[in-house]
């Protein structure tokens, strides 16, 4: 089953859908109406030679097809000189669904729902569930019996994995078939209940599967992020180093599959998917919830990651609504991705965390030794917040709860056993569970919460009057040079004139003291002029590189 | 007594104005707070207690006997931080730029003077245009006060600059003999002498930012300790500051509670030293992940950063660490980082806090700019604060300790009280490599002979066992106890006594 297009054909022997089109040369226009007469519209007219959309046209009846067929041919001719052009049937608003199968050796061939896998950047799966927001019962049965139709056909013996492209008219047509367990079988485990690898064990010991297909019941639903080491607000680039710190979540209905460990290395030798995050509900919703107070949990550093971005695809409200297809995440982020596409949620959230967790350190702080009998220190209850130049004025007390937050005329009672310097800041807020990831950064709480980040400063409320005169600064001067930061042998230089380079880029390699130092990009740039060889001795701040 | 009481407030009313209206408008125009602000904003609040605010200058010349403002141009007190005692100065750059006048230097003298009698921090807050040139000589006597006060209190009570403005001629000397200078990004800037005389002098165009400001003296000269981005930040980090350090040199440094358990196991520890040799990994992970909740206070942290410098806690109480830093110069010791330790090592061992020391060191950079500038005397420094420090000396080796840098970070041989060796250490004169070029000169010429013996050389030296051999480190731990085993020390000593032999002073080579 690995070649495409004998597994096609089996699949046509089988029984089972496959997209409908004329593989072979078309002769003229009649002879293009005539075939796609027989496919049926909408139809899809594609260069032989072509590529990368061009050449490629969509036609919707008869005349349309008449039309693109000659325009076709001509781009074809013009663009690759060959115009040779085929049909196929047009696939609207595909989805990417695929069925489970399982085969043991006996005969007996039974599905276990499907997995909808339509979230896929550059044909890379990012988001897994099951059961599909978009099948009916009586598609779910005709895909799953054509499925082990073709399990069949081929007398296979173990998981696989059989798919299909859908259309949003509910058409399903075959593509392929895994004849392997993937990636994103623990969907398929939760919702069903059994466990695949044990199935594949058992069936390849020669025995009985142990279930009907009359045994087979969907409960609830899955849903799978796939976490990979890669920076979104980078265009996705991948990203390698030393998980400092990796906490992944937990708790009931979540489920880590991984093998990276706090640290650990994620090395460019290997996929820089750090783990697969599965999450249960009893429905979608609930899954979906579960997922983001998972990916709120979920703890990394030394390595960029895309939590936030899988945390932007939780609220994306065409993606709550189950409108998916395969050109999702191309079609809702076309420039990429970037931080003011992360969907904030209520800002009072973090604001009254922030306040919480300063007061908690002023409370420490009132508790060093060495203090003035009776001149001790007083922690007050008024506090500012300051937000990206504004200031949210909080009245903080420690209550039966926690502590309690008065904010813009609402009370938020807050109860965490969340301690000093810890990341994860666990609770509720007025009993509704959330969590937070905080780093200290001199005076400043970064708090992350759903993909997020917020930055703030609490002080005295007259301090914060006092801030108000602090100058907003400008950027630094960005340096047009790298300069060696140290006297050493200049291994390798990376790049070349005229190279675009990212923030993070390796840009040469110095050698010092015998040890290897790698100095890479600071901000992305274009590479001017390269300074220095490979092989000379560099001062310290002699210039390697200039930018553009 | 109506009038007096009359009078009183409007002297009070003139000295919390300062330099009047217009020019409060000004600093704060410049971003900057004005001198009653930054002492409102760094102490607990209504806990400032002013002293003089009726002083007057003393000169007749040039009219300036028609100018006083009450206080001039300085305000001075005791206040509270977080409830310990710490006296203040502040200068008011809206009085006569914050000029030093002989009553001015007399009510920082003043401060100074209790601040000594009772044993609490002085902190000084700098934003004074220089010498009050009407004054002439007075003002340089006035300097000279200060100055000696300055030394005087060395190593008696923490004395801290925070440079928040100009600071520039004879009024650089006061700061530079304080414990530790802090400055404020944009607005404040040191200097001897000014973008004007290099001008004329050197020919060189400078300007005063360039010439000395917070990036300056936090890269290039190391005069400053941290630079902070506005007036707020400084002083609300300077609060933090405070919180580790002893009041003075006969107190214990503050014990601030903690729930971080002091046996806490670190596993990703175990994995921080790479499997390649020559393969850098950041030191500040494990000063981060072996502290007290997370908390490191990082001194001088964009100067000389192939050595890292700063105060946390451990079980509660202050400890200073110094570590090498593998990601820079691989963490060779050279001019700048040997300085900079070894004024951190001294300043911890006159305010009894106990020294972590975290060694991870290829030995001291070679090379002529470093031997002509100095490096046999300026290398030396580290050594003789270390081997003088008198505090608690915990001393853990993660990789490399070769040749002489090994003697100098808190070995076994200079009183070091606990050593301790993660299996990874390699305790050595040197590299097996060049061990070999030298011992085995005559085999150079077969390779395969020298490689042979290298892998002798790093069989019998590249591991923790011949300096346990020999009692040089006390044991070799896992690096994921490596929490436990520093607090487990650091109880053990905590009533360390030891004394240095009478002698008026040492004489460290300077």
């Amino acid at each position: 089953m690995g070649d495409k297009i004998t597994s096609k054909k089996l699949a046509e022997v089988a029984g089972v859908n496959t997209i409908p089109g004329y593989t072979d040369v078309v002769r003229d226009t009649e002879h293009a109406v005539e075939i796609s007469n027989g496919i049926g519209y909408p139809v899809m007219l594609k260069a032989s030679a072509g590529g990368g959309g061009k050449g490629m046209r969509v036609a919707w009846n008869e005349a349309e097809c008449r039309d693109g067929f000659e325009r076709a041919t001509n781009e074809a001719r013009s663009s690759f000189g060959d115009d040779r052009v085929f049909i196929e049937k047009f696939i609207e608003e595909p989805r990417h669904i695929e069925i489970q199968v399982m085969a043991d050796t006996h005969g007996n061939v039974i599905y276990l729902g499907e997995r909808e896998c339509s979230i896929q950047r550059r044909h890379q799966k990012v988001i897994e569930e099951a059961p599909s927001p978009f099948l009916d019962e009586a598609t779910r049965k005709a895909m799953g019996e054509q499925a082990v139709a073709l399990a069949r056909a081929v007398q296979y013996r173990s998981a696989g994995t059989v798919e299909f492209i859908v259309d949003a008219h509910r058409n399903f047509y075959f593509l392929e078939m895994n004849t392997r367990l993937q990636v994103e079988h623990p969907v398929t485990e939760f919702v069903t209940g059994q466990d695949l690898v044990e199935l594949m064990i058992r069936v390849a010991n020669g025995e009985k599967l142990p279930l009907t297909q009359a045994d087979v019941k969907l409960n609830g639903w899955a849903m799978e992020s796939r976490v990979y080491a890669e920076d979104p607000f980078r265009n996705f680039l991948p990203s390698i180093g030393r998980l400092v710190h990796y906490r992944p979540p937990q708790g009931e209905n979540v489920r880590v599959d991984t093998g990276v460990y706090e640290g650990g290395e994620v090395s460019m030798f290997y996929d820089p998917m750090i783990a697969k995050l599965v999450t249960y509900g009893k429905d979608r919703d609930e899954a979906i919830v579960r997922m983001q107070h998972a990916l709120d949990e979920y703890y990394i550093r030394g390595v960029q990651h895309n939590i936030s971005f899988l945390n932007a695809l939780m609220v994306h409200p065409r993606f709550r609504e189950g409108r998916l297809t395969t050109n999702f995440i191309a079609e809702e982020f076309p420039d990429g991705f970037n931080a003011e596409m992360v969907p904030k949620e209520d800002p009072a959230k973090p604001i009254v965390v922030a306040a919480m967790i300063h007061r908690s350190y002023m409370d420490r702080a009132a508790h060093l030794s060495g203090q003035v009998p009776g001149y001790g220190r007083q922690v007050h209850d008024d506090w500012a917040v300051i937000i990206n130049g504004e200031t949210h004025l909080v009245h903080v007390t420690p209550a039966d709860c926690g502590y309690e937050v008065l904010y813009a005329d609402k009370v938020y009672c807050l109860k965490t056993d969340w301690s000093l310097g810890q990341p994860l800041f666990k609770g509720t807020i007025n009993d509704e569970a959330v969590c937070f990831q905080v780093e200290r950064q001199g005076l400043w709480y970064q708090l992350y919460h759903r993909g997020a980040r917020t930055d703030a400063m609490i002080t005295t409320p007259g301090t914060a009057e006092l801030h108000g005169y602090m100058l907003e600064k400008e950027a630094p001067d960005l340096s047009k040079f790298l300069l060696s930061p140290m006297p050493g042998l200049l291994v390798k230089v990376s790049v070349v004139e005229g190279q675009e380079v990212k923030a993070g880029e390796e840009l040469a390699v110095i050698e010092a003291m015998k040890m290897e130092n790698v100095l890479r990009a600071t901000q992305d740039a274009v590479v001017a002029k390269i300074c220095a060889q490979s092989g000379d001795s560099l001062m310290v701040d002699q210039t390697i590189i200039e930018f553009e | 007594m109506q009038e007096i009481i009359r009078r009183l407030e409007e002297k009070r009313a003139a000295a919390r104005l300062g330099g009047g209206q217009t020019r409060i408008d000004k600093q704060h125009a410049k971003g900057k707070l004005t001198a009653r602000e930054r002492i409102e904003l760094f102490l607990d609040p209504d806990t400032f207690e002013e002293w003089d605010m009726f002083v007057e200058h003393r000169c007749s010349d040039f009219g300036m006997e028609e100018q006083k403002t009450p206080g001039d141009g300085v305000v001075t007190g005791y206040c509270m931080v977080n409830g310990r005692l710490v006296f203040v100065f502040s200068q008011d750059f809206t009085v006569f730029g914050g000029s030093l006048s002989a009553a001015h230097a007399d009510k920082i003298c003043k401060v100074m003077d209790h601040a000594m009698k009772v044993g609490a921090p002085v902190i000084g807050l700098n934003d004074s245009g220089g010498a009050r040139i009407q004054e002439g000589v007075d003002s340089l006597a006035g300097y000279a006060d200060v100055f000696q006060r300055n030394v005087m209190a060395s190593g008696v009570i923490p004395q801290i600059s925070m440079i928040m403005g100009p600071c520039a001629g004879g009024a650089v000397y006061s700061p530079s003999m304080t414990d530790f200078i802090f400055m404020v990004k944009d607005t404040s800037y040191m200097f001897v002498t000014g973008p004007d005389v290099v001008k004329t002098v050197t020919h060189e165009t400078v300007t005063a930012e360039q010439l000395g400001g917070a990036v300056t003296h936090t890269t290039k000269s190391g005069v400053a300790d941290l630079a902070f981005e506005n007036d707020v930040e400084a002083l609300l980090m300077l609060r933090r500051f405070v919180n580790f350090l002893p009041a003075n040199n006969r107190e214990k440094p503050p014990f601030w509670p903690t729930e971080d358990p002091t046996d806490r196991k670190i596993p990703s520890l175990d994995t921080l030293i790479p499997a390649d040799p020559n393969r850098p990994y950041d030191m500040k992970e494990l000063i981060q992940k072996i502290v007290d909740d997370n908390d490191f206070f990082e001194l001088q942290s964009t100067y000389a950063a192939n050595i890292i410098t700063g105060f946390a806690r451990m079980q509660g109480s202050t400890v200073g660490i110094v570590a090498n830093q593998p990601m820079v110069l691989a963490g060779c010791l050279d001019i700048d980082s040997s300085k900079k330790a070894a004024r951190f090592v001294r300043f911890c061992d006159a305010f009894n806090i106990p020294i972590i020391t975290l060694v991870d060191v290829p030995g001291f950079l070679p090379g002529t700019s470093q031997e002509y500038s100095g490096i046999i005397k300026h290398g030396a420094k580290l050594l003789y604060a270390y081997a003088e420090a008198t505090v608690p000396k915990i001393t853990v080796i993660t990789r490399k300790a070769y040749g002489g840098a090994y003697d100098v970070m808190a070995s076994k041989h200079l009183r070091g009280d606990v050593n301790l060796a993660w299996p990874t250490a390699e305790i050595a004169v040197m590299g097996p490599k060049g061990a070999v070029e030298i011992i085995f000169r005559a085999d150079m010429k077969e390779p395969d002979k020298i490689a042979a013996r290298t892998d002798e050389y790093r069989e019998k030296f590249a591991n923790p066992f011949v300096a346990g051999s020999r009692g040089f480190i006390d044991d070799v731990i896992m690096p994921h106890s490596t929490r436990k085993r520093i607090c487990r020390s650091l109880a053990m000593l905590r009533d360390k006594k030891l004394e240095n032999p009478w002698r008026k002073h040492g004489n460290i080579p300077l």
